[in-house]
């Protein structure tokens, strides 16, 4: 592993660890408290603040990342230990300057309100269709039960992500004209 | 589709040509928000920066013998405390109770207010510095809640309260209460509680603040009012206004509780002015539910009188609030739990009583729906029981007495549209409601209830005869449009609102437009993202900005082509003559030709709401320049041998007005949906008191994501919404507000389902199944198959003031009140110009506030 | 934001090193670190030494090839659940696992963690400042344990998922320290105490659990009943978890109930036994032994609901354990937001 800790390495401080972090493919070298999780590494070193926190305790879901493809609360990860692994974080979503599908529904279908929540789901949503290429609400509801939103009420995000998913599978479905448009009035 | 109802039209354009407004459009802000590029305040970075933590009382209420720092300052890295004295002058939110400090003075209040602050070169020392802190404390005696305080007028928590720690008290009699009352055929009494509940907005308050080299101060904030907060800063820190900038970074979520200035904000402020580096604090999960300002835990007692058709003759709502231990908004919070209750359904008779308490809690204050959701809890469930023993159909009820358009309710507030019916209609028929309701097999229900919202309070916090929110456009040679204005974003989609309103006027697309918000040294004044004022006030403040620049740019281009200016349209980026299109320059063409003409392009809107009927003292909380409606059905299924049950589909309908982005105001509804169900089902924010005799504690219970539950993802149920468009002429293109309304009907329709269900009443949220269980053993066993308060508190709510009803002939003003003789000056319709010509035609009108 | 104290991070190669680390002291073993990190950020968890056991290679292994299914100590509990033969043979131990919080902490959290998850108490897992508040309580620095204030002794309650199923099943857990090795029932690891709750020493290691297969002619049905606020998140407030050994003639041959966060262990119904074992599971057999488990839950005021529904939800969720086992028509809802079924 490519990190010094403890004063390991020349002029490293005691509880202070060096390393190089490989987050969206890009290399981070950072130095930082051995105690600070990822989610203050990824922060206050590297400066993706993209990834949100609401409590720190594993409790909310705002600072999830994908370690390995797998979401993983940063909050709760030791930094330690994600040394050498392949870290993404919704910095890396975007292909070029163009959206990911799951950024371009989340926008248009007002999955994101305030969108403090919305980095930690796209993670939980992006490490879900990258098994599933056509999820259906129960398995989105399982996937992001870890991600509170205080915003939304959640139907939308499911329907965005099972959007993002038939773009992503070349089907042309949307969601229903309702959810743009509001119910048809009954007569 | 959405389908326009009772309609006089409100706007001259007609509802076709309209490009952008009303139709579904990414939101302005959208590609940040999903691109991890909005930045919140905890994401703004400055190189140097000092981290603070605050110094919390661990006591429920004390005098502050002695801070011994020394441990604190012992520490590495540690750059310096602060302590209250330092920052003398008190504030808050209400200029009648400005009775915080930044840090306690003397005294602490609740298990969490702070009395100093470290400052440190990072969080984690100043957190370890923090923890090092001595303090010595003289206990007082803990006052737990509202009975609590009523009991215990010594000591006074604040000694400005109208009586002992009964910081408020009101009592508003209009019409013949009485007399109501003996004309009824049916009275019923009955008592409700409400829990109180916190917003819990996933972004913890943050804040940074840094003095630039000119020596002004810089604040970062999580605040939906940076106007207040700006105000506050001045008043506390003592320097100009105007060597203050207060910059209201996007909110992750706020429902009212970013919207106090707040002591984190000043203590950061003044280490900003003492180190001369920047300075930042992020409040950690269990210090927001400090801040709290959250929903009052609400008792009522509610008695109100039928004739045999269903329709009301009196109402005597009496209500209680627990306030926590500062005033916040609070005195206009008391004033809410009773001023929407003529809104939706004629009372000719009402009197309302409400008083709150100061307890050694964190403070209590405005949260979606401010005030209004608990006596709106009791009333539609009294008239859910009144449709049962009356044997009327219980949406008939409510249709029976619904308040008529463009009236005077009988507490003076002016109705604009009412879509109420359509609600009702939309909903009933959704559900299946005529053929399902009281038919479902045992344990399965159906509830109806309604409600209304104003969309944005007609007067401000502090006294003032300014715009409520103002707009600057700025035009650009090369096209772009640059609008300023005061607004915040928390969520709600104001950023969208203002930009579509200017792009629909101009005819530009919404990427031509630059929006720079929140901002108090580069952004006109608009009082903030509160009480659902946005979308009205910035759309036609923004809307009268942007006709002002049409126009400008329409008599120059007009003389450039030889066209009177009214030929002239503005669509799809060209400027063009309505009967020849093809004769269109582009729009950044047309901006060339007004600036050669005018010089350089800007121009300002402004909004004042119109001037409220009422005049007496109090009658400045409930005025609106219009009111929004919403019903809703909601389905469950109940489980009686656990108590058990299942919120299985929700119907709500709501009067928009007119949706500027269907798909944002859909988000608004479903969310106030989200958040009502999860007041409905679980969410409290509850305390423990320790055994007296063991121990003074009272402590927040669970002051944590986990233990404060809020519903997830597997805990909603499906929700069919209607938008009903009322195109109420007094919003932008008709608009009305969305973010808060829709909230309110959720808890009743719950408890009036559940009696459809299994046929008990719960009478208080959160409804936790044991509640339904119980209940359930109480009808078992031949007893009143209820749970709810039995008693409501003894209190002296004072001379009642006596308002005579429109409807009796009163002026608006109370019959023998001294004090409603504050005069002031507002025009009836809510433009700066009219009420500047009211001004000149000396049409004065009076106007009262607390 | 709420952040760590400064700590020793070591991160052995072997359980060997680790077990070594361990005995001297002043050290808490981590591996996921979802119970340890909250615990610490709080302060009421305190080491200056913590020793990563994620750094061992092998030690998450899982291997269902056997009859038994043994599984790793560090093996996360995502990895476990996604194991076709636990899935298929131990359908409540998967359910159990799977309704643990959720996703995202599920690929951070593993067996060994669950399994000596600290006991949790409403007056307790909060920060130091709120402790500092109620002066503390028995479990940690304090005197009096506020839930039951005349109480000798802590009432914090087990809050492990996966301890009320395991137990059920038999399970054995091999526990490794400088000194050697052992095996032991896992029921056997915990003690009715909120404090000190596990008869495993500080230095030992939990490295493998052994989930024992069916040798006999009996076939093992299992069952897992979760009662908590929400779909997601929550820990339990209760919960049953039964296995019933049947034979082909419907005959049960073994028995086994416990009960979760109702107590400072995993609490045996014992009645479960003596009620069905050579007989079929009837109507009267359920709701004897649901009586049974009603009166050996002692729910306390320290965590969401209140003691005395969660007390006849235990009779309720006891039944309906077993009438899932026995195939018969469940009485009672579970609403999706009371129990997500896997």
């Amino acid at each position: 592993m490519p990190s010094a800790q403890n004063g390991n390495g020349a002029g490293i401080p005691q509880g202070m660890t060096a390393a190089v972090l490989t987050v969206n493919d890009d290399m981070y070298p950072v130095v930082f408290p051995t105690h600070h999780t990822l989610l203050e590494v990824l922060r206050e070193e590297c400066k993706l603040t993209g990834t949100k926190h609401g409590c720190e305790l594993g409790e909310c879901g705002a600072c999830a990342v994908l370690v390995d493809g797998e979401p993983v609360f940063s909050c709760l990860q030791i930094t330690t230990d994600v040394i050498g692994k392949s870290i993404q974080t919704v910095e890396g979503m975007q292909n070029g300057n163009d959206l990911h599908p799951l950024q371009e529904t989340f926008a248009d279908l007002g999955a994101a309100q305030c969108g403090y929540c919305t980095p930690g789901i796209l993670m939980v949503a992006e490490a879900l269709l990258a098994k599933e290429t056509e999820p259906d609400d129960e398995q989105i509801t399982e996937a992001l039960s870890g991600n509170i939103c205080r915003c939304t009420g959640y139907n939308r995000i499911i329907e965005a992500v099972k959007w993002a998913a038939a773009k992503r599978r070349g089907d042309d479905w949307r969601p229903d004209e309702a959810l743009f448009m509001g119910s048809e009035i009954p007569r | 589709m959405v389908k326009a109802f009772n309609v006089p039209q409100a706007d001259e354009t007609a509802e076709e040509d309209l490009k952008i407004i009303g139709k579904p459009f990414r939101r302005v802000d959208g590609r940040a928000k999903v691109t991890g590029q909005t930045r919140f305040a905890d994401d703004v970075h400055f190189p140097r920066t000092a981290y603070v933590k605050l110094v919390r009382s661990t006591v429920p209420h004390a005098r502050i013998r002695n801070i011994d720092f020394s441990g604190a300052l012992a520490m590495h890295g540690v750059l310096g405390t602060l302590t209250g004295d330092e920052l003398p002058e008190p504030f808050g939110i209400m200029p009648v109770s400005e009775d915080e400090h930044a840090l306690a003075i003397d005294t602490v209040r609740f298990v969490g207010d702070p009395l100093a602050a470290i400052v440190a070169v990072s969080e984690d020392i100043a957190h370890a510095a923090a923890l090092a802190v001595k303090v010595e404390y003289e206990l007082l005696p803990t006052i737990s809640n509202f009975d609590d305080a009523l009991a215990t007028p010594e000591p006074q928590i604040h000694d400005y309260a109208d009586d002992g720690n009964i910081h408020k008290k009101v009592s508003l009699k209009f019409g013949d209460v009485e007399q109501g009352f003996d004309d009824a055929d049916l009275i019923l009494e009955d008592n409700f509680f409400y829990e109180g509940s916190n917003h819990l907005a996933l972004e913890q308050h943050s804040c940074l603040a840094l003095t630039e080299d000119d020596d002004r101060v810089t604040v970062y904030s999580s605040t939906q009012c940076p106007h207040y907060v700006h105000r506050a800063l001045a008043k506390t820190l003592d320097i100009p206004g105007s060597r203050i900038r207060v910059i209201a970074c996007s909110n992750g979520g706020a429902f009212g509780g970013k919207s106090d200035p707040f002591n984190h904000e000043i203590v950061v402020a003044k280490l900003a002015l003492k180190l001369g580096r920047p300075v930042k604090i992020t409040l950690t999960r269990e210090e927001v539910f400090y801040c709290h300002r959250g929903r009052h835990p609400v008792q009522m007692h509610l008695k109100t009188g039928f004739r045999k058709d269903g329709t009301m003759t009196s109402q005597h709502l009496r209500t209680t609030l627990d306030g926590g231990a500062f005033g916040s908004y609070g005195v206009a919070s008391t004033y809410y739990t009773g001023a929407l209750q003529t809104t939706t359904y004629k009372l000719p008779n009402y009197w309302f009583e409400g008083a709150r308490a100061f307890t050694n809690k964190p403070p209590c204050g405005p949260k979606r729906g401010h005030g209004t959701p608990q006596p709106r809890f009791g009333y539609e469930i009294q008239l859910d029981k009144a449709a049962h023993v009356l044997g009327i159909d219980p949406a008939e009820l409510r249709l029976r007495n619904l308040v008529e358009p463009n009236t005077i309710t009988s507490n003076w507030l002016r109705i604009g549209t009412i879509g109420l019916k359509e609600c009702i209609d939309a909903v009933v028929k959704g559900s299946g409601w005529k053929k399902r309701y009281g038919k479902l097999p045992e344990g399965r229900g159906l509830g109806l209830a309604c409600s209304a919202y104003m969309t944005g309070a007609g007067l401000p916090i502090y006294w003032n005869h300014m715009p409520q929110s103002g707009v600057q456009i700025q035009l650009d040679r090369s096209g772009n449009v640059a609008v300023f204005c005061g607004e915040t974003e928390i969520g709600q989609g104001s950023d969208s609102v203002l930009a579509a309103v200017v792009a629909e006027v101009l005819g530009i697309d919404l990427k031509d437009i630059r929006l720079c918000v929140g901002d108090t040294d580069l952004t006109p004044v608009d009082l903030g993202s509160y009480s659902s004022r946005v979308t009205l006030m910035v759309g036609l403040a923004a809307k009268q900005a942007a006709e002002r620049a049409r126009d400008k740019i329409a008599r120059a281009v007009g003389e450039h082509m030889e066209l009177p200016q009214e030929a002239l349209v503005f669509a799809d980026g060209q400027v063009f003559p309505a009967h020849d299109p093809d004769k269109g320059i582009a729009f950044n063409e047309a901006v060339v030709i007004a600036e050669s003409r005018f010089g350089t392009l800007g121009t300002t809107g402004s909004y004042i709401p119109p001037r409220a009927p009422g005049r007496f003292r109090g009658a400045g909380v409930g005025p609106s320049p219009t009111y929004s409606y919403s019903a809703s059905v909601i389905e469950v299924e109940v489980d009686s041998g656990t108590g058990l049950y299942d919120v299985q589909k929700i119907w709500m309908a709501h009067d928009i007005g007119r949706a500027i982005n269907p798909v944002l105001a859909l988000g608004q509804i479903e969310g106030s949906i989200y958040m009502g169900l999860g007041e409905a089902v679980m969410e409290e924010q509850a305390f423990r008191r320790l055994p007296k005799r063991l121990s003074p504690a009272l402590v927040h219970k669970m002051p944590s994501m986990l233990e404060y539950k809020s519903p997830g993802f597997h805990d909603m149920p499906e929700i069919v919404s209607y938008m009903i468009e009322t195109n109420d002429e007094r919003g932008p293109y008709g608009a009305k507000e969305a973010g808060q309304g829709p909230l309110l009907p959720i808890m009743p329709a719950l408890a009036n389902a559940l009696f459809d269900a299994v046929g008990v009443r719960v009478d208080q949220v959160p409804i936790h199944p044991e509640m339904v269980l119980k209940a359930l053993h109480e009808k078992q066993n031949g007893r009143e198959a209820r749970v709810g308060p039995h008693k409501f508190p003894d209190i002296d709510y004072g001379e009642p003031l006596i308002v005579r009803t429109p409807e009796q002939g009163g002026d608006g003003r109370a019959t023998d009140d001294p004090k409603s003789k504050r005069k002031g000056l507002r025009s009836a319709s809510g433009t700066m110009k009219e009420r500047d010509d009211a001004l000149k035609e000396k049409s004065s009108a009076t106007l009262t506030t607390d | 934001m709420l952040r760590l104290p400064p700590i020793r991070l070591e991160s052995p190669a072997t359980v060997r090193d680790a077990a070594k680390l361990i005995a001297k002291g002043n050290a808490r073993l981590v591996a996921g670190g979802t119970d340890l990190w909250p615990n610490m950020k709080r302060r009421h968890q305190k080491a200056e030494t913590v020793i990563s056991l994620m750094s061992i290679p092998g030690l998450a292994a899982i291997d269902s090839s056997d009859t038994d299914i043994r599984i790793g100590g560090t093996a996360t509990l995502a990895n476990i659940i996604r194991d076709d033969k636990v899935r298929e043979r131990f359908p409540a131990f998967a359910k159990a696992l799977a309704s643990i919080s959720s996703p995202p902490l599920r690929n951070m959290g593993t067996i060994g963690g669950n399994l000596c998850i600290d006991t949790r108490c409403t007056y307790y897992n909060q920060t130091e400042e709120w402790r500092r508040s109620i002066d503390y309580c028995l479990k940690e620095e304090g005197t009096i344990c506020w839930v039951a204030t005349k109480s000798p002794r802590c009432w914090a309650h087990t809050a492990s998922d996966s301890a009320p199923i395991l137990c059920a099943l038999e399970a054995v857990v091999k526990l490794e320290s400088a000194e050697g090795e052992r095996e032991l029932p896992l029921a056997e690891m915990y003690v009715d105490d909120g404090i000190d709750y596990l008869s495993k020493q500080p230095d030992e290691i939990v490295t493998e659990v052994k989930v024992p297969g069916t040798s006999d002619s009996s076939q093992c049905r299992s069952s897992f009943w979760k009662l908590r606020r929400r779909g997601s998140i929550d820990f339990s407030t209760m919960s049953v978890a039964a296995a019933v050994w049947i034979d082909d003639s419907e005959i049960v041959t073994r028995a086994s109930m416990y009960l979760g966060a109702v107590g400072p262990a995993p609490m045996p119904v014992a009645d479960i036994a003596s009620v069905l074992v050579g007989n079929k599971i009837t109507e009267d057999g359920i709701a004897e032994i649901a009586h049974a488990a009603r009166k050996i839950a002692r729910p306390m005021d320290n965590t969401d609901f209140s003691p005395s529904w969660r007390g006849k939800m235990t009779e309720q969720y006891a039944a309906a354990a077993l009438r899932e086992i026995a195939g018969l028509p469940q009485l009672r809802m579970q609403p999706r937001h009371m129990l997500k079924v896997v």
